[in-house]
């Protein structure tokens, strides 16, 4: 990719006419691709999947079974080992139900101190339940893992370790294929918080070896309200279901069910149809573009950015460096408030996020209450670094 | 109303605000920490007969939090505590004189959270 591409691209979102959107880490606008994809599926393919004989119900079925296969292809798994869940968070609170009796009788959770409430909430609540201790891989002044602590705290009270692949906060890309291959040997399972991952970098979770991977297809082009959760068949097997009722039973009677097949024993319900139709269309999208050049233009715009900023007085920037990230840049400019970084850039139509990021635990460890995050993706050009730029260079003479 | 945020007098404020600091002699007091922005603000109340004699804030937040304490310290001066009681949210909004949205509102309306919630407890 290079900038004429990106410029090409952003023509296909149509909302990217009107701002300069720079908090893709949060969620992602949509290309027209998707938009008429799931616009098509309402028009003309929708009925509700798997019971209706009429063909209308099959095409849709059909389209709605695709989109597991187009998941599983793009993540590198099985077919039945893709379940559609909301979001992230629902992923992992899946497993915060149905992942104690398979997990090895032991006291602690690893987790580290760089997890987004998500991956986090639901284990605190978990461990509550079940007599359990959260354990932390701390951070480094670089902003990356500690992976000398990493080898002590995973140990062999650890039932269970979640960890992001990617951080929200700081775009840190943490080696979970090496923590995850800590874990199993020694008989630990694994959860993987991919939000921040999976949009921006190619995911083998085969190759990564862990036992589940959760992420979201509103942080990948796709629609709200589909995320997906993957787990190894085997373990899947033997978890008990989240949510019971229809779909997800093979037969019932008066005093008891059988469950169904997976993935549809963890898809209770009429799911979100039309969410996986725009989803398997927004991984389409991003497979024509190839997940290796995503990163590396994500990263090209972080260099571009990093150079303008770093040395500029007043701006700190919490950054692993470029060849560690994806295109997240944190940063907090001297006397002002990340809100007000924020506020004054909206005023130019420059759209950045501001505040804890969902991160509390590690804002106050690192002694700060926020920052303001510039987020980068594939319809970010050369163009919208400088307006960042200079909406910073303007934040900063408003408050001088 | 202006749509621009920063106004001179916002900033104004925000650099030199007015009634920062301790106050000594304070008969009530509340600290009010919004956990979304990290906005930390504590309203000291010296109250006599009835009316506010002094009043002082301290803390640290945005531009809009400031500036705000700043404004809503300076009116509460002298007034009755039933009259404190009474301000809303459109008294902020007036004093401020612009226009915030439904998320930065919140932090203009930090301080009158504090001045209300200060004035039902002792110090």
């Amino acid at each position: 990719m290079d900038n004429n591409v990106a410029r090409g691209l952003k023509e296909d979102f149509p909302i990217l006419k009107s701002c300069t959107y720079l908090d893709s880490a949060a969620t992602t606008q949509k290309p027209r691709q998707v938009i008429d994809a799931m616009s098509r599926f309402y028009s003309s393919q929708y009925a509700n999947i798997h019971r209706g004989v009429y063909k209308l119900s099959q095409e849709a079925t059909m389209l709605y079974e695709d989109a597991h296969t187009e998941v599983a292809d793009f993540i590198g798994s099985e077919q039945d080992e893709v379940i559609f869940t909301r979001n992230t968070t629902e992923s992992i609170n899946l497993l915060s139900y149905t992942l104690h009796e398979i997990l090895p009788k032991r006291k602690e959770i690893v987790l580290t101190e760089l997890e987004h409430h998500s991956n986090l909430v639901p284990w605190q609540q978990f461990a509550k339940r079940h007599g359990m201790k959260l354990r932390f891989i701390p951070l480094k002044k670089n902003f990356t893992l500690d992976y000398g602590a990493a080898e002590k705290l995973i140990s062999r009270n650890t039932a269970l370790i979640a960890v992001n692949h990617v951080s929200n906060v700081f775009g840190t890309i943490n080696d979970v294929e090496r923590l995850v291959s800590l874990a199993a040997s020694k008989g630990a399972l694994s959860v993987v918080d991919g939000a921040q991952a999976v949009p921006h970098k190619r995911v083998d979770v085969k190759k990564l070896g862990c036992d589940f991977y959760a992420f979201s297809g509103h942080k990948m082009l796709g629609p709200t309200g589909i995320g997906v959760l993957y787990g190894k068949r085997e373990l899947l097997g033997k978890m008990p279901p989240f949510l019971t009722g229809g779909d997800m039973i093979r037969s019932v009677s008066f005093d008891s069910a059988e469950w169904n097949d997976l993935p549809m024993k963890f898809e209770a319900g009429t799911p979100h149809i039309a969410g996986a139709v725009g989803l398997a269309e927004a991984i389409r999208y991003l497979q024509k573009i190839g997940m290796d050049e995503i990163l590396s233009w994500e990263r090209t715009l972080l260099k571009a950015a990093l150079k303008q900023l770093k040395g500029r007085k007043g701006v700190f920037i919490y950054s692993p460096g470029t060849e560690k990230s994806s295109g997240i840049l944190s940063f907090n400019l001297q006397g002002v408030h990340s809100h007000d970084v924020a506020s004054i850039l909206d005023e130019r139509g420059v759209c950045i996020r501001a505040g804890h990021h969902c991160a509390m635990p590690l804002m106050s460890k690192l002694g700060i209450t926020g920052t303001s995050r510039a987020s980068f993706y594939l319809y970010n050009t050369l163009e919208d670094v400088k307006r960042l730029v200079s909406g910073i260079e303007h934040a900063q003479e408003v408050f001088a | 109303m202006n749509d621009a945020l920063y106004r001179e007098h916002i900033l104004d404020l925000y650099k030199n605000p007015q009634n920062f600091g301790e106050l000594k002699g304070a008969t009530h007091k509340h600290r009010e920490f919004n956990p979304l922005c990290g906005d930390d603000i504590e309203i000291q109340v010296a109250v006599e007969k009835n009316r506010v004699k002094d009043i002082k804030f301290k803390g640290r937040g945005c531009a809009l939090s400031i500036a705000s304490s700043s404004l809503l310290t300076e009116k509460a001066k002298g007034m009755k505590v039933e009259e404190l009681m009474k301000l809303t949210k459109d008294d902020i909004v007036e004093m401020m004189g612009i226009s915030m949205g439904p998320v930065r509102i919140k932090c203009a309306l930090l301080p009158l959270e504090a001045l209300h919630k200060a004035v039902l407890h002792d110090a």
